[in-house]
């Protein structure tokens, strides 16, 4: 989860795109047919962003899966706060919304996170996922991974694989958050 | 946030934070597993010191849900009764390494005394006729839901009338200050006999007149009257109560459109509050009790979620 208070660039040297829009709207694209081959159709399919930008992106690999089968794809967001590792070492944090549609039981949910890094925030998910329902299987859907795993977590849907040193930055930006579609790596240290 | 003594501890942004994520807080309700990890390893103690059933209980499960372990004392059947002083039981359970103290007592500033005497975060349920600040709260998010309901937004400029019992009330200060800082716009009414000494200080206009502050009421805050507390002598008879500051059938049909009742409870039906009130649709109270444990979940967590706020 990209962390709100992490999102203003705070070194001088501005950070460089490494995926452009029309480049994005193709990965998310590439990853609406995958998400469909791997579950053989939409049937039981239900994608559950991770907020803040997860969200977006589950919205619009809905909309393109709605496109394709021609029959809207349930949505939902699910928030992990409550679940993090790290809750106690940081101040308090705002809990963001949590909306399931139905239940979840038996059907296949993939979660949707714009980045996946150390692992630890999609832990979570699994965790809260566990005391909404029993999924007949999870799936995870990314944007970007950049590595430096923490964790024994994989994707099973990836936009964009990119290289990175630990202490880069990486940020994806959303049209409906940041004006614009773009992956950028800055060299701000810190987490993402 | 170190302790929650007073509705006056909290800023609009703290206050708005505790009513927003206890919104989050009310879902956990309907889960198939009511139970959230954030307190996992806390210890929560509630001890009361006077009887309690929708305070005491709503902070236990509150605790529960969010997964930390609660623990419930209560006066009779603790060293209390052997006449152990306040001071003396609250260091020996602060000392047993609690986390949170949630304390009800009939004095006034008790719950602010021990949080001076203990390392643990102390949550004031009550002290005698001074506060009562989750209560004032948990009517802040019912309210605001209501007003979310009929289509506006924010307590700004909303009339709240808060009628009766002022004297023996805590949840009338709680609210006096917590609608200082969300921005409603208290009116209070009572008779002057169950007015508390120095209300013309608290900032807000004071009547007798009930009929004319319910014809502007966006909300009509009943209070119980507290037969416990009264040695006699402040109104003449029940009835009579009932006709001037009783929430009757003919005053609920005067009310304003839109407008809507709450009452901490318990209700002394026929008294302050006229059964046709109590179960009338735009009434709150069961909405009220309901928020109670979100409410008090979300104090909880903006309590003990973080470390850092220990650290303050």
């Amino acid at each position: 989860m990209a962390d709100p208070a992490s999102d203003t660039p705070t070194s001088g040297i501005s950070p460089r795109v490494v995926v452009d829009g029309p480049e994005l709207a193709r990965s998310l694209a590439r990853m609406a047919h995958q998400i469909l081959e791997a579950n053989r159709g939409a049937d039981d399919l239900v994608l559950l962003g991770i907020p803040t930008r997860g969200v977006f992106l589950a919205r619009r690999l809905a909309a393109l899966i709605a496109d394709i089968e021609g029959r809207p794809v349930r949505i939902g967001e699910l928030d992990i706060t409550m679940y993090r590792d790290d809750l106690r070492a940081n101040p308090t944090r705002s809990v963001g919304r949590t909306a399931i549609p139905g239940r979840i039981d038996d059907a296949v949910v993939v979660l949707v996170d714009d980045v996946l890094f150390s692992g630890r925030t999609i832990t979570a998910a699994i965790d809260a996922l566990r005391d909404l329902g029993r999924p007949r299987a999870v799936r995870l859907a990314v944007l970007v991974d950049r590595g430096h795993r923490e964790l024994p977590i994989a994707a099973d849907h990836v936009g964009r694989t990119i290289q990175t040193a630990a202490d880069e930055r990486v940020q994806v930006r959303l049209s409906e958050l940041d004006g614009d579609d773009a992956v950028t790596i800055g060299r701000t240290g810190g987490k993402r | 946030m170190r302790h929650l003594l007073s509705a006056s501890d909290l800023d609009l942004a703290s206050a708005t934070s505790i009513l927003d994520v206890a919104e989050e807080m009310q879902q956990v309700q309907s889960r198939p597993v009511k139970k959230l990890p954030a307190l996992r390893g806390r210890t929560v103690v509630n001890i009361f010191f006077e009887d309690s059933t929708r305070t005491r209980t709503s902070f236990e499960i509150a605790g529960k849900w969010l997964s930390a372990d609660t623990i419930n004392v209560s006066a009779k059947g603790s060293s209390v009764s052997k006449g152990e002083s306040l001071r003396d039981t609250m260091l020996t359970l602060d000392a047993m390494g609690v986390d949170a103290f949630v304390i009800r007592h009939p004095s006034s500033g008790a719950a602010h005394q021990v949080a001076g005497w203990v390392q643990a975060k102390v949550i004031n349920a009550g002290d005698g006729q001074h506060e009562h600040p989750t209560q004032a709260l948990l009517d802040a998010y019912s309210m605001r839901h209501h007003f979310r309901s009929i289509g506006s937004d924010g307590f700004a400029g909303k009339k709240i009338a808060i009628v009766g019992d002022l004297l023996h009330s805590r949840v009338v200060r709680s609210n006096v200050l917590l609608q200082r800082t969300l921005g409603g716009r208290v009116v209070l009414v009572a008779p002057p006999t169950l007015l508390p000494t120095g209300v013309e200080t608290w900032g807000c206009p004071v009547t007798g007149d009930f009929d004319a502050a319910l014809a502007e009421a966006d909300i009509v805050m009943m209070l119980r009257v507290q037969r416990e507390r009264m040695a006699g002598g402040f109104f003449p008879s029940e009835r009579e109560y009932a006709e001037g500051y009783g929430l009757t059938e003919a005053r609920l049909a005067a009310m304003k459109p839109g407008a809507a009742i709450c009452h901490p409870g318990p209700m002394n039906r026929g008294v302050e509050i006229s059964s046709a009130a109590a179960d009338a649709a735009n009434s709150l109270v069961l909405d009220q009790v309901a928020a109670g444990v979100a409410v008090r979940m979300s104090v909880l967590y903006h309590l003990l979620g973080s470390d850092e706020g220990a650290k303050q």
